[in-house]
């Protein structure tokens, strides 16, 4: 981590549903951290909140949910007690985000121009002339070609990748500092895919952006990501700098992540799977929520595990974690 | 787009002569007009000269090939009662029924939207239950009660409003319109409001419905991690894609209040179509009813296809791939 204060600062946050059924905490005592032009890769299976993390930051919580409690300091004002008002500013010119399926982020029936130059307008007192000309650049430097037909047309006539790449020059479009990429190439194919981690890593380099990207796919983070969150249930079960995580996973819900991966080195190796399922939020037991997946729970995985600093700049929590490198773990 | 008119132009033309068909056999299997036009004591003579002079001594296929040879020519029969051109006995009554449904329509849309997206965007809100409670009075009350209940109210009880009639017109091309007049107005107020109650309910709902369908889209929310204000989400973002839907609906339901406003028009004593058709049904006026019918049939098909080039107009989706039909 940089010695200078980080550009996101997440405390315990806790965001939870209060659903008909009951609370369901989507986020629990979660923190991390990241600072300008650094990766941040959230890892998690379906439902493991994620996207609500995500979503906290922006300030954009779905009804019936809301942010029960932590801090989000960013750049050093915490987001959490700022009014309404005060973050509507902040979204979309200093924190922006890409959203998973590039088929529905844009809106159907207005034109990219028209999409492009009101979130320019929303931050920039400009005029319209020169927010078209910074949509084309944005166009530009994510490599879509004739701009400016690109920007008369409407969202139906791009393909998939195409889209998403207008989404992410529209993240880009005022500099953000932040960005929250949420699986934004899981509905691509692989090529596409790759062109567009390429495009989107390059942009943060370049612009001292950092940026929080969030997929299922361990395969991408490791390309991509300085520093890694590894979130089940709701909860960071492991966080440290990338190698570290990859190299020496310490969770047994991480050990299990990595090995049900394919991988070069382990060519003819046995995959594995966690068994069991992911527990429901709602009404989760006490005790650590990875318990009754776990083979190495005990008795004193009854009670909810602190989260604990491991060598390598690991944060674990878990009340066994492994230590050790990864061929070691896994056999 | 040329080619893709030409053929809704094509199949428009077989609606219409399918709809002459059931018409006119339809209208010919009911009832004797000949009992109703001329008393009981008539002699035989007398009664035989009117069959033959009405055309009603000619087998009913025959009295069809004149038909339509005539209504080729636009020409779609006498009235057996006004002994005047049928056509033009209805066309006579058609503004004071379009002006009654273009301010019905106009109610419907500047009523019903904002009214619809209030209760979209805030469902459980006092506003918004209201809102739906009101719709559904306005969907299940009956039409003609909802009319009486309006000429309690606003004629008899505050006496502001008049009860029936056209009151003052103003004559523009040869054509008396109500709107133009403040006399003319107040009489068209409580008509028009009855013909919109029903279809404001209907856009509230469909309003409401899209804008819920809209505010959980992901573009929605793209827009709003745009950081777009509030207003121009819903006024852009949710208010184009909810008019796709209303515009579709409201386009039929014109047509609808046009050839149905019977109810109202009969409650309020308004002198339009609606009217003039339930005269002639009870006086089996043939001709009018036929002419009435295929006028509603053409009138349907027209408005079915100024919706279609609308509906281009607003989603873009459409537009391009009918272009390319
Ligand atoms: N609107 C909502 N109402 C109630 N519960 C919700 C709502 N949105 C999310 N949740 C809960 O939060 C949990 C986490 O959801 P989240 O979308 O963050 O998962 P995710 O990690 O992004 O998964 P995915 O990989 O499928 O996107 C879900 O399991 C769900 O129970
Ligand atoms: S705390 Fe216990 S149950 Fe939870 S992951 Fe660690 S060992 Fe497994
Ligand atoms: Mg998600």
């Amino acid at each position: 981590m940089t010695a200078v204060s980080p550009t996101l600062e997440v405390r315990d946050l806790e965001t939870h549903f209060f659903t008909r059924d009951g609370v369901v905490e989507a986020v629990h005592g979660v923190s991390f951290q990241v600072g300008a032009g650094e990766v941040l890769g959230l890892v998690g299976e379906s439902g493991s909140g994620k996207s609500v993390t995500g979503f906290s930051i922006l300030g954009l919580v779905d009804q019936p949910g809301r942010i029960a409690g932590g801090q989000i300091l960013f750049q050093g004002r915490d987001l959490v007690q700022l009014a309404e008002k005060e973050r509507r500013k902040l979204r979309g010119s200093k924190i922006a985000m890409i959203f998973q399926d590039p088929m529905m982020t844009l809106n159907p029936v207005l034109r990219i121009d028209t999409q492009m130059t009101e979130a320019v307008r929303a931050h920039r007192d400009v005029s319209h002339a020169r927010a078209l000309e910074i949509c084309r650049e944005a166009l530009v430097k994510v490599g879509i070609p004739a701009p400016d037909e690109r920007l008369a047309s409407y969202p139906h006539q791009f393909s998939g990748g195409m889209r998403q790449r207008v989404a992410i020059a529209i993240a880009f479009l005022n500099e953000p500092a932040l960005i929250i990429a949420d699986e934004p190439t899981t509905a691509l194919d692989v090529t596409i895919q790759g062109q567009i981690l390429h495009e989107a890593q390059t942009l943060c380099r370049e612009t001292g952006t950092a940026m929080i990207w969030i997929t299922h796919d361990l395969a991408v983070v490791a390309g991509l990501a300085d520093h890694i969150c590894v979130m089940y249930a709701g909860r960071i079960v492991e966080q440290g700098p990338i190698d570290a995580v990859l190299d020496r996973p310490a969770h047994p819900y991480t050990v299990g992540l990595i090995g049900s991966v394919p991988s070069r080195n382990r060519r003819g190796g046995r995959l594995f799977q966690i068994p069991g399922m992911t527990p429901s939020l709602l009404n989760l037991a006490a005790g650590c929520a990875f318990r009754n997946r776990c083979p190495r729970a005990t008795a004193a995985c009854l009670e909810e595990p602190p989260v604990r600093a491991a060598s390598h700049g690991r944060q674990v929590r878990c009340v066994h974690p492994h230590d050790g490198p990864l061929e070691e773990v896994l056999s | 787009m040329l080619v893709y008119l030409l053929r809704r132009l094509g199949q428009s033309l077989f609606v219409v002569a399918a709809m002459a068909v059931l018409v006119f056999v339809g209208v010919y299997a009911i009832g004797n007009p000949i009992d109703i036009m001329i008393s009981p004591d008539a002699g035989q003579a007398e009664m035989e000269a009117a069959i033959a002079r009405l055309g009603l001594d000619k087998p009913m296929w025959e009295q069809f090939f004149i038909f339509i040879q005539n209504a080729l020519q636009g020409d779609l029969g006498r009235s057996f009662v006004y002994s005047t051109d049928a056509l033009g006995l209805i066309l006579s009554k058609l503004p004071a029924t379009l002006e009654l449904a273009f301010l019905a329509l106009l109610f419907a849309v500047f009523l019903g939207v904002p009214l619809g997206m209030i209760a979209g965007l805030k469902p459980n809100s006092i506003a918004g239950k209201t809102i739906m409670a009101g719709s559904i009075m306005g969907f299940s009350l009956p039409n003609f009660w909802q009319g009486m209940m309006l000429i309690l109210l606003f004629a008899v009880i505050f006496k502001v409003l008049p009860s029936g009639g056209r009151g003052d017109t103003v004559q523009v091309f040869g054509v008396g319109l109500s709107f133009l007049t403040l006399d003319g107005l107040s009489h068209m107020l409580l008509p028009a409001v009855n013909l919109a109650l029903f279809k404001t309910s209907l856009v509230i709902r469909l309003a409401r419905a899209g804008t819920r369908e809209a505010s959980l889209q992901d573009y929605v929310k793209f827009a709003r991690a745009k950081g777009l204000a509030p207003r121009r989400i819903v006024l852009v973002h949710i208010l184009k894609n909810i008019l796709i839907p209303v515009v579709t609906v409201l386009g039929l339901e014109l047509g609808n209040m046009i050839a149905f406003a019977v109810v109202t028009e009969t409650v309020f004593a308004w002198p339009g179509m609606g009217k003039l058709l339930i005269d002639s049904i009870q006086l089996l006026d043939r001709p009018v009813v036929v002419a009435y019918l295929m006028l509603t049939v053409i009138m349907f098909i027209i408005i079915n296809l100024a919706v279609d080039m609308l509906y281009c107009v607003l989603d873009p989706r459409v537009r391009l791939s009918e272009a390319r039909a």
